[in-house]
């Protein structure tokens, strides 16, 4: 655990205790701990939040909880409709919520309005005010709360140089490109030191070279500042690029929140196995710790379910493809080749399995595999219309 | 000399187009300099009589400027004209239209804003109520506006015809919403109030300092379009028998049509000034943006 980590355990330690009944006795040691968690924004929590639109038949937040700790940058994922960006609405204070409460830093700022919570937003729409020139915009956050003009004009700059557009300072938002607006909105919400920075999909207007390069640099400044962060995207390349953590929507409630890593390695749910990453749906018999997937044993992830014959979601790169004739291992399955797809490095295959009784099993549909392997693994000779053999590597997977 | 009928085609297909499109493009030229000569014909035929019946007398056919004389020295006693009653309408008027813009601004834009932020449903309803006077007949009004006019002069409170701002801000209603909501509808209300406030921004500030200033065009589109309106209304002050400067114009009309002539070309001479003083602001703020 780096030392950031253990300051921002003891921060959220500090913050439970500062929110109860006892708060008027945290130590000295705690306070400083905390202090220093403000600084860097402060931790979040969401508890038993509840939100239904007028009209709407479905809760857009479920009974939603989430943690964040200070400084750490929180990636909400999700499709369309699955509630991430209500989520960070009512984080903001833009959205009432009918149930639940929000803490920030410790304190409850649920029932605080927007323009008192002390966060930032950046939204996909671009939200300079045309009015006014680069500079002006960043300097406004700072000229509402009574700063001199000297003082404010040093920090935009400050702020405008952090995102590269010192030179843009002086043009209004019709003289600037996409990329160059969302890095003024940045800078403009970063000037306020603000205690959370909300995300609103900021890049999904831009373009995808432009989308990258913004991605790492709102990352980058990110850690400088050290800056609680929700990013709300439905982009999960995006996603695994930024996040500490990636909270994966479904139905107005968070399935699993892990970092990228083990949300993809370990996924908790078959929608965030699917959603994250390819995936393929295997049959095989399972304990409930060990599956064996044609032939092959699989070990199971936490929560996997048992039976005779049960799906197991298997990563593409968790299988291997073997040439039908060079075929000397008793596992795995005969297999045609469908498509060969070359992406660089990797190289995908689709194969559509030969067996009938794999086709009963899902639904009379022809069970597809899909295999991925490094370019220089791939057999050669491999083409449309192969026979090979797949089967699945000892890497634990899902049973559904 | 024989001719080969395949490249004689061919020749006159490759020259013909970039002449048909010349001789397209010079008869539309001419058909758009017809239309515009018919159209300025149209507007200033009756401008041009009026000037003429200004500075030419209708029975003597004598020359003479003494109509405008009269208007600029403010002494209309030579041509047997009262000019008194001219500059009592014209202060009424000038009146009405600086309390009809400020009314109208103070009722229509944070009402507008507001409603465009929180319910499009509302904002539909609102541009109905709004254009209602454009269908509803001056006459008509005035007779809804009798009783309530009566009572306000009786009750409330005075003849003044200052009073009349209340009828003309139901009038200028479907010009100014339909102005603001030209501007509202140019920019992102909602993003933009939804960072201001999100910035630490109150209300008032997300008001006066982002929303207003992004509507500022529309804004005087609208208030130079209801000072027109105010200027050139005549049948509801004249039923109401209150004095504004085209009751002025009227009753001057009566004892010398010559002067109210005159003064009617100035008034309408003022509206084009504030209409094109409007269109120069507007190309002003759009290129300092643009940095052009």
């Amino acid at each position: 655990m780096t030392l950031a980590d253990q300051k921002a355990a003891v921060a959220e330690a500090s913050e439970s205790f500062i929110d109860n009944e006892l708060g008027a006795t945290v130590t000295e040691a705690a306070q400083a701990v905390l202090e220093d968690s403000t600084e860097r924004g402060g931790g979040i929590r969401m508890q038993h939040v509840d939100k239904i639109y007028p009209g709407a038949a479905s809760k857009a937040l479920d009974d939603f909880n989430l943690d964040i700790k200070p400084g750490e940058m929180v990636v909400l994922l999700g499709g369309s409709g699955c509630g991430k960006s209500t989520a960070l609405r009512a984080l903001a204070g833009l959205e009432d919520i009918q149930a639940g409460r929000i803490l920030v830093g410790g304190q409850d700022v649920t029932a605080t309005p927007v323009n008192k919570r002390n966060m930032a937003m950046v939204s996909q729409a671009y939200s300079l005010f045309p009015h006014m020139t680069a500079l002006q915009n960043v300097e406004f956050g700072l000229e509402v709360r009574g700063m001199k003009k000297a003082e404010r004009r040093r920090i935009a700059m400050e702020k405008l140089e952090l995102v590269g557009l010192t030179d843009q300072a002086g043009k209004y938002t019709q003289q600037m490109s996409g990329g160059q607006q969302q890095r003024v909105a940045l800078a403009r919400a970063l000037a306020i030191s603000p205690r959370v920075l909300l995300l609103d999909e900021p890049l999904s207007a831009l373009d995808a070279k432009v989308r990258v390069q913004l991605r790492d640099e709102i990352r980058r400044i990110q850690l400088e500042t050290g800056t609680t962060t929700v990013f709300v995207t439905h982009d999960q390349e995006e996603a695994l690029a930024v996040a500490d953590r990636i909270g994966v929507m479904n139905h107005g409630r968070i399935e699993q929140i892990a970092a990228p890593q083990d949300l993809y390695q370990r996924p908790a749910t078959e929608y965030v196995a699917t959603f994250i990453g390819l995936t393929n749906r295997l049959p095989g018999g399972s304990n409930g710790s060990e599956a064996v997937v044609f032939g092959q044993r699989v070990p199971l992830l936490e929560g996997s379910k048992q039976g005779p014959l049960v799906a197991v979601l298997v990563r593409p790169e968790a299988l291997t493809l073997t040439p039908a004739e060079t075929n000397t291992s008793n596992v795995g399955e005969h297999a045609r080749v469908e498509t060969i797809h070359f992406l660089g490095a990797l190289v995908r295959v689709d194969t559509v399995i030969s067996s009938g009784e794999w086709q009963r099993w899902n639904g009379g549909e022809q069970l597809r595999v899909t295999v991925q392997l490094p370019a220089s693994e791939l057999p050669a000779g491999l083409a449309i219309g192969s026979d090979v053999v797949v089967a699945p590597r000892a890497v634990p997977a899902l049973a559904v | 000399m024989a001719v080969n009928p395949e490249t004689a085609h061919r020749t006159v297909g490759a020259a013909n187009p970039p002449q048909l499109r010349a001789i397209r493009l010079r008869r539309q030229r001419i058909f758009k300099a017809i239309v515009l000569t018919l159209t300025l014909l149209f507007l200033f035929i009756p401008l041009a009589s009026m000037l003429l019946f200004t500075v030419r007398h209708p029975l003597s056919g004598q020359w003479s400027l003494a109509p405008w004389q009269a208007i600029f020295t403010g002494n209309g006693e030579s041509l047997g004209a009262d000019l008194t009653v001219l500059w009592e309408g014209l202060g009424s008027s000038l009146l009405l239209c600086v309390v009809t813009v400020v009314i109208m601004l103070v009722l229509m834009v944070p009402t507008m804003v507001i409603v465009h932020i929180r319910s499009r449903r509302l904002e539909r309803a609102i541009e109905w109520v709004a254009t209602l006077p454009l269908t509803i007949p001056a006459i008509v009004l005035v007779v809804g506006l009798g009783p309530i006019y009566r009572w306000l002069s009786a009750d409330v409170f005075s003849t003044d015809p200052v009073w009349l701002c209340f009828a003309y801000v139901v009038l200028v209603m479907p010009f100014a919403f339909r102005s603001i909501a030209v501007g509202l509808n140019s920019i992102d209300v909602k993003t933009l109030v939804e960072a201001s406030r999100s910035l630490g921004a109150s209300w008032p500030r997300v008001f006066f300092r982002v929303i207003i200033p992004n509507l500022w065009q529309s804004i005087l589109s609208a208030s130079f379009i209801s000072i027109a309106v105010v200027l050139g209304e005549y049948t509801v002050a004249s039923l109401l028998g209150r004095m504004n400067l085209q009751v002025a114009l009227y009753q001057l009309g009566q004892s010398n049509s010559q002067v109210s002539t005159a003064m009617s070309l100035l008034a309408l001479m003022f509206g084009v000034i504030l209409l094109v003083a409007l269109d120069l602001i507007s190309t002003a703020m759009r290129t300092s943006k643009e940095g052009k």
